[in-house]
């Protein structure tokens, strides 16, 4: 007996000396939560979870790839246990929440007639599904049998339904979906998802700069959800105001419905939305994620700047503006003239940006007034360059510098400050852009008799949005097309007489697809003017290069453009902790590219900030469509006229510079919103129950 | 060297510890739903049992015999096997993460396995040398990871048959495993 107890005694000490001693000679740090979250596992070494025993499986949930549901023995207690350890820190406080992306359901089509066991797992393997979409749900509700907070139901149109309340974001559901359609996913990973090639979506979603969810918004305002709508909108973008103004919406042209039929007013419905807002009267509180503890410069208050701000700022990172005019805005503020975005609306909109604590220093200029070393000594751990393209192109012919000669953004800009500038009676415009008709509408607004555009191709070549030009007709702008300006011509005292031009006429297609416009010889034409504005295109002004004591921008390339040279699926600058986006890395472009690459900025931040590398996005779609998205016809389309946007009449406008475009009453919206076939990726709600609508639709 | 052929393809085939033995019950039940869980559950038991096999055999003969203790075998046993499995995981974790990140989530599981048990107190009743010792230990674990990663396959497959509702998961999964034991009756008589 005696003996058998000091046996056992001594094999006990020896075993406990050597594992104690190895546990300090072999130590490894590890997280001490595997060992929290360990204890709130059933200790059963099951294995039930598919991980080899319980601290696998906890070791699986502090690194993130397992869901704190993942013991199957635990129940809800013991989840909702682990879920608050993993709470604990910081880095996962964000909760999660079961997302659906596939709202086609019984819209599509079957394949096949399946007959087999009523499970997703099983029918993916026969050719994916029934379904005729390759990416959209099966409905047989493998995701609703996971749920143990009985959360999920297949809803009425056949694809599953979230109860938000009920959601716990465990990941079971996302697990059990063979087709990734039901993802769980925290506010920063949805506001940080970019369009991939294998999403559902609608044209429009997919053609839209922005990537905004265009059908989902639409529906909610259909919804007479208004509110929600714009929840919606600033998940993608941030000046939903601004743009529902001035933006060119490409989206139009890609609507389902404009093929067979007029295009939805995409961009209406936005501004109706923002409209709704700010004319109610209290702003949407717009949700962040916790503070990361990292902080971020922007250097330029444009639009691309403003987008990365507001999405580093939602993703939970600390913001601050630099911009070096006297407000923020950028080209929004001082390039677009009042009539068509007054400073009111903008100034509402980006205090509800600033709102989300936000910090914006104005008045000073990168390289002049503050340089990367004082940004980095402050604390910055990287910086966005959105300095956008304000140095206008010279014309390069002879009278340039003379009196009452402008060129076409510093012209808009200074009368945007509201400097008082010497304007005459009778202008010419060059170039055919925005810019040019924003310089001769705004003209033509100031007290001017007559104004002149002058521009080098026919009006069908002009690069300007077709409703701005239809406007700058109705509102009695001459055009003078096939003309290329060769000299400005003074009087004795310096002042602008008259502008020489060249008469031009078509050519073959250059590299664009427009005729080349070639000089007719002799053709010297005379044009009395008393004012000149240059506007054919900007480039970025590189000057904070030069201006740098310390060298730290050496390294920064600049392309042969001088826009800032970028990785354009990252946009990571050739300095690493730099990224630009904006008309500053592609020179000058829509605000709503801005807007887009303002986001997808800051997702790269975002990685660079978490030490991730950073990694263009998966299968990105970037403005590349989905081949079998794109129809040539759409059966079960009624034919229904777009809603007309409202306008003041000619002759209110030209005495003022208020703003023309009116927004859409809520009736029309309304009308306007039920045009929408809420699309998919080859879904659409017909308007008729057209019986070979789906059949003949490819 | 003949005999030694003879007895691991009795130790894997004939007296397969999972099918013949049915030791070792809850791994091959609970790590066996997917493949790479049952491949790296199967390496990790081959390397723990033949570490195991020989350790205990050592044990045995140089400890218990020559103190005339061996009632205190399997008491013994299971604290050797369970400090030794904890020290090999340190020492991988520490000196080869690359084969811990393999194995050595396994590792904790087979502290308390009775497969690896089993065959060390069967090395000692059948009397084996030391070299028969540690080949029975491989050949054991090499059945068991036999075993485990055939009935891993099935079970794939069983996922999309169609089971009827009392019999899916754990209770498919036992009758499966019963028809492969069967199966695996007929090696009788082979050696």
């Amino acid at each position: 007996m005696i003996s058998a107890l000091l046996f056992m005694l001594g094999i006990g000490a020896v075993c406990g000396i050597v594992l104690s001693l190895s546990s300090k000679i072999f130590y490894v740090y590890e997280d001490p939560r595997i060992a929290q979250v360990e204890n709130n596992l059933a200790g059963a070494n099951c294995g039930g979870c598919g991980y080899a025993g319980c601290s696998a499986a906890a070791e699986a949930v502090v690194n993130g790839s397992a869901k704190p549901s993942v013991c199957v023995i635990s129940g809800k207690e013991g989840v909702e246990e682990v879920a608050r350890i993993m709470g604990v820190d910081a880095g996962s406080a964000e909760s999660r929440l079961s997302y659906n992306y596939c709202e086609g359901g019984f819209r599509a089509d079957d394949k096949y007639h399946y007959m087999g066991i009523s499970s997703c797992k099983a029918m993916s393997s026969v050719y994916g599904g029934r379904r005729v979409c390759s990416v959209g749900c099966i409905g047989l509700g493998d995701c609703v049998k996971a749920c143990q907070f009985n959360a999920i139901k297949i809803g009425q149109n056949g694809y599953p339904v979230v109860d938000d309340d009920k959601c716990v974001g465990c990941g079971a559901c996302q697990q059990a979906c063979p087709k990734d359609i039901i993802k769980v996913t925290t506010l920063s990973e949805q506001l940080m998802k970019f369009n991939q090639t294998q999403d559902a979506l609608a044209p429009c979603a997919q053609t839209c700069p922005a990537e905004i969810n265009i059908p989902k918004y639409i529906n909610q305002i259909k919804e007479g959800k208004y509110k929600e709508a714009v929840k919606t909108i600033r998940m993608r973008n941030p000046l939903p105001l601004a743009c529902g103004r001035v933006c060119p919406h490409p989206c139009e042209d890609e609507c389902r419905r404009g093929i067979e039929d007029e295009p939805v007013s995409i961009n209406q419905l936005k501004r109706f939305a923002s409209d709704f807002e700010m004319n109610s009267g209290s702003r949407i509180p717009i949700k962040c994620a916790p503070d990361s503890g990292k902080k971020v410069a922007v250097i330029g208050g444009g639009p691309a700047g403003l987008s990365c701000a507001f999405f580093l700022r939602r993703i939970g990172h600390k913001v601050d503006i630099f911009d070096a005019m006297p407000k923020l805005g950028g080209m929004l503020r001082y390039g677009i003239p009042e009539y068509r975005l007054p400073k009111k609306v903008l100034d509402w909109e980006i205090q509800g940006i600033l709102d989300l604590g936000i910090k914006s220093f104005c008045h000073v200029k990168f390289g002049a007034d503050f340089g990367l070393g004082s940004l980095m000594a402050s604390g910055y751990e990287a910086v966005f360059l959105g300095v956008g393209a304000w140095k206008d192109y010279s014309l390069g012919i002879k009278g340039e510098d003379l009196d009452g000669s402008f060129t076409g953004i510093d012209f808009l800009q200074r009368m945007s400050r509201g400097e008082k500038i010497k304007l005459g009676k009778t202008a010419a415009v060059v170039g055919g852009g925005n810019t040019a008709v924003d310089c001769a509408r705004t003209l033509l607004r100031s007290g001017l008799d007559t104004v002149y555009m002058v521009y080098r191709r026919t009006r069908k070549e002009m690069p300007a949005n077709e409703v701005e030009i239809v406007a700058s007709e109705e509102e009695g702008i001459e055009f003078v097309f096939l003309a290329a300006p060769t000299k400005i011509i003074s009087n004795d005292t310096g002042k602008v007489t008259q502008l020489e031009y060249l008469k031009m006429e078509l050519g073959e297609p250059d590299a664009s697809g427009r005729r080349r416009p070639e000089p007719v010889e002799g053709s010297e034409t005379l044009l009395s003017v008393d004012m000149v504005i240059s506007a054919i295109g900007q480039s970025p002004d590189p000057s904070f290069k030069e201006q740098d004591p310390h060298q730290r921008m050496t390294q920064l390339e600049l392309t042969r453009w001088n826009t800032i040279d970028n990785d354009p699926a990252t946009l990571q600058a050739s300095i690493p902790y730099i990224f630009t986006a904006g008309d500053s890395a592609t020179g000058p472009a829509l605000v709503v590219d801005a807007i887009g690459s303002g986001r997808r900025a800051a997702r790269s931040i975002d990685l660079f900030l978490k030490g991730e590398p950073v990694e263009p996005v998966k299968n990105s779609l970037q403005k590349k469509r989905i081949p079998e998205s794109i129809f040539t016809k759409v059966p079960g389309i009624q034919k229904s006229a777009r809603a007309k946007m409202p306008e003041i009449p000619v002759s209110q406008r030209l005495d003022s510079m208020i703003e023309v475009d009116l927004v859409l009453p809520e009736d029309a919206a309304q009308k306007e919103s039920q045009r929408c076939l809420n699309c998919c990726r080859i879904c659409y709600n017909p308007d008729t129950d057209f019986p070979m609508a789906k059949a003949n639709r490819r | 060297m003949g005999d030694l052929f003879v007895l691991a393809i009795s130790c894997i085939f004939i007296n397969n510890i999972l099918l013949a033995q049915y030791l070792g019950n809850c791994p091959f039940l609970g790590t066996s739903k997917k493949m790479e869980t049952a491949v790296g559950m199967g390496m990790a038991v081959i390397f723990v049992l033949v570490m195991a096999g020989s350790l205990t055999w050592i044990v045995n003969e140089y400890l218990l015999k020559a103190l005339d203790v061996v009632y205190l075998q399997t008491v013994s046993f299971i604290l050797v096997i369970a400090s030794l499995v904890q020290f090999v995981e340190m020492f991988l974790k520490k000196s080869i993460p690359a084969l811990y990140a393999g194995l050595g989530i396994f590792l904790p599981l087979i502290t308390t396995n009775c497969a690896v048990m089993g065959v060390c107190l069967i090395n000692i009743k059948e009397e084996y040398t030391f070299i028969e010792a540690l080949v029975t230990s491989f050949a054991y674990a090499a059945g068991f990871a036999l075993a485990l990663i055939l009935f891993a396959g099935i079970r794939e497959r069983i996922l999309l048959a169609r089971v009827p509702k009392p019999l899916q998961d754990t209770s498919i999964g036992l009758i499966t495993a019963g028809m492969i034991a069967m199966t695996f009756m007929s090696f009788k008589g082979m050696v």
